[in-house]
């Protein structure tokens, strides 16, 4: 409990400005709603079901981008941290790919993949893979070659010196790169949304603002942020789980 | 591997090395660490290798254990087959991430040998090396002489034909390093092991070995190939015998 005592302090604080702002700095509610306002347009939301179905929408392209991002960062980076000829002629793309933001070619693939689900999940999975790529290939070559020397002594074969050295060697770098991953997978999805969707916490966002339904904007942007800390907090138990022997 | 079409006797060499020689590539056209090296192993034989740092001790071994290429020259082993090695490196090597138990099984795991098996396995040799109480334990919590202690463990676990020790004992304290000196000794005598061991101990090699090779300086090159015949099992008292003395000496002066 007295872990989150400062959390829950600084949350009461930032609540209590917020409602003392917009009671006597004379904002309009559609610019700036009240703490009350943005929660009884919560409650409205989850009774329609409107804010469950459009989250489950974004969760879902959030999920599928990280599996996708991540599936094929691990594999391209392990394949690149053992391969120095395919490292040389692979990297000057993958360097000139991260030199395109994601959202100047999130419309690209709305044209080419339809504004459905699909288009988002790809935009998700592009930009969750460069920084677990990136970390894999760290990890990767950082496994100590005393570890390979140990096992090749045992004629171990190549699967198991992917499972019980680099594997576990390369973990703890490697969640730090799905830690990073995780929470750009939500920007990932919410890009891809606002360009062109018809459901999903984007497409929400944007309907609040075109209705000037400021308190759905905020009740958007607030279910955002759970999810971001959420998919956060899954890889730090991840981390307290397997990375134990760290410290 | 050449195999050898005389029938298996006694004397038939285990390990033949001939003409090996190691060049490790640097910016001054190589480091010559090991130079013409050929000496013949018999089976059940326990060598000793001594010499200066650098001589090239662990990059011998290294080459025996196939982790490296000799860059000129060969090794055969008589039964054409590779044996089965149990390597301790002059590191303990320990994957940190697993417990004292979990290093040690990890030969049986690569050997796949089952469970229950593999876990009686290990306790009869964590109590062997005297970690009872530590089998939870992470190597981070260990000393270094009692990681290298769970090296020694996981190198005998699989019964290995050849074993391959980089100066195991050098961490150790006096008793323990004494005690273990014990265990490898009737180790080796009760099960048909051949022993390739690395030290800078001279009282060490005449303890345990048949035979002591020892290097020179970098390049090394075998300076002196000495076998003995000190009865088996070796008591404590065999280092005040004056036999024990003689050879001491005479290694003494080879080693400088
Ligand atoms: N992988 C390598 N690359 C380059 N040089 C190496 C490599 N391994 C060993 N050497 C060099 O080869 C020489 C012999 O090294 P080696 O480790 O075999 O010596 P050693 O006899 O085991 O020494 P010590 O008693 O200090 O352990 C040294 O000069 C070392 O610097
Ligand atoms: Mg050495």
């Amino acid at each position: 409990m007295k872990r989150f005592t400062p959390i829950i302090l600084s949350t009461l604080a930032f609540l209590l400005g917020w409602d003392l702002l917009t009671r006597y700095s004379g904002i309009p509610n559609f610019i700036l709603p009240s703490p009350l306002s943005v929660w009884t347009r919560f409650l409205k939301a989850m009774n329609d079901g409107s804010l469950p179905h459009h989250t489950a929408i974004t969760l879902t392209e959030i999920v599928l981008g990280l599996v996708v991002g991540v599936t094929f960062a691990t594999v391209v980076g392990y394949m690149l941290a053992k391969s120095r000829s395919l490292e040389k002629v692979l990297s000057p793309y993958l360097v000139a790919s991260q030199a395109i933001p994601v959202i100047a070619i999130a419309p690209l693939l709305v044209i080419w993949l339809g504004d459905g689900i699909l288009s988002k999940v790809v935009i998700c999975a592009l930009i969750v893979f460069f920084p677990v790529l990136v970390n894999t290939i760290v990890g990767i070559r950082a496994v100590p070659t005393a570890l390979y020397d140990l096992m090749n002594s045992l004629h171990a074969s190549r699967a198991q010196i992917l499972w019980k050295v680099e594997a576990p060697a390369s973990l703890p770098v490697f969640l730090g790169g799905l830690r990073i991953g995780a929470t750009l997978s939500v920007i990932g999805a919410i890009v891809g949304e606002l360009v062109d969707a018809e459901s999903g916490l984007g497409f929400l966002l944007q309907l609040g603002d075109f209705q000037y339904d400021t308190p759905m904007v905020f009740v958007a942007v607030f279910t955002l942020i759970a999810l971001a800390l959420m998919l956060y907090g899954i890889v730090r138990v991840l981390e307290n789980k397997f990375l134990k022997w760290q410290n | 591997m050449q195999g050898f079409a005389v029938p298996k006797m006694p004397h038939t060499p285990i390990l033949s090395i001939r003409n090996l020689s190691a060049v490790f590539q640097n910016e001054n056209g190589g480091l010559h660490a090991l130079e013409n090296i050929s000496f013949d192993v018999k089976p059940r034989e326990f060598v000793c290798v001594l010499g200066p740092s650098g001589s090239g001790k662990t990059t011998l071994l290294r080459i025996l254990a196939g982790l490296i290429p000799p860059t000129s020259g060969a090794f055969t082993f008589g039964q054409g087959e590779e044996p089965s090695i149990g390597m301790v490196f002059q590191q303990a090597t320990l994957m940190p991430w697993r417990t004292v138990t979990e290093n040690i099984k990890l030969p049986l795991e690569v050997k796949k040998i089952d469970e229950d098996s593999a876990r009686k396995k290990t306790n009869e040799m964590i109590e062997l090396v005297g970690l009872q109480g530590f089998e939870d334990s992470l190597p981070r919590d260990l000393s270094g002489g009692m990681a290298q202690r769970v090296a020694i463990a996981r190198a005998l676990i699989h019964d290995p034909d050849l074993l391959l020790l980089d100066e195991p004992f050098a961490s150790l304290d006096a008793m323990t390093r004494e005690r273990m000196w014990t265990e490898l000794s009737n180790l080796w005598q009760a099960r048909q092991k051949t022993v390739i061991m690395v030290t800078h101990s001279i009282n060490e090699s005449l303890f345990l070995a048949d035979r002591v090779l020892v290097l020179t300086q970098r390049p090394g090159k075998i300076k002196m190939d000495m076998e003995f015949d000190l009865p088996h099992p070796r008591k404590d008292e065999i280092r005040y015998t004056s036999q024990f003395g003689k050879l001491a000496k005479k290694l003494r002066g080879a080693i400088e």
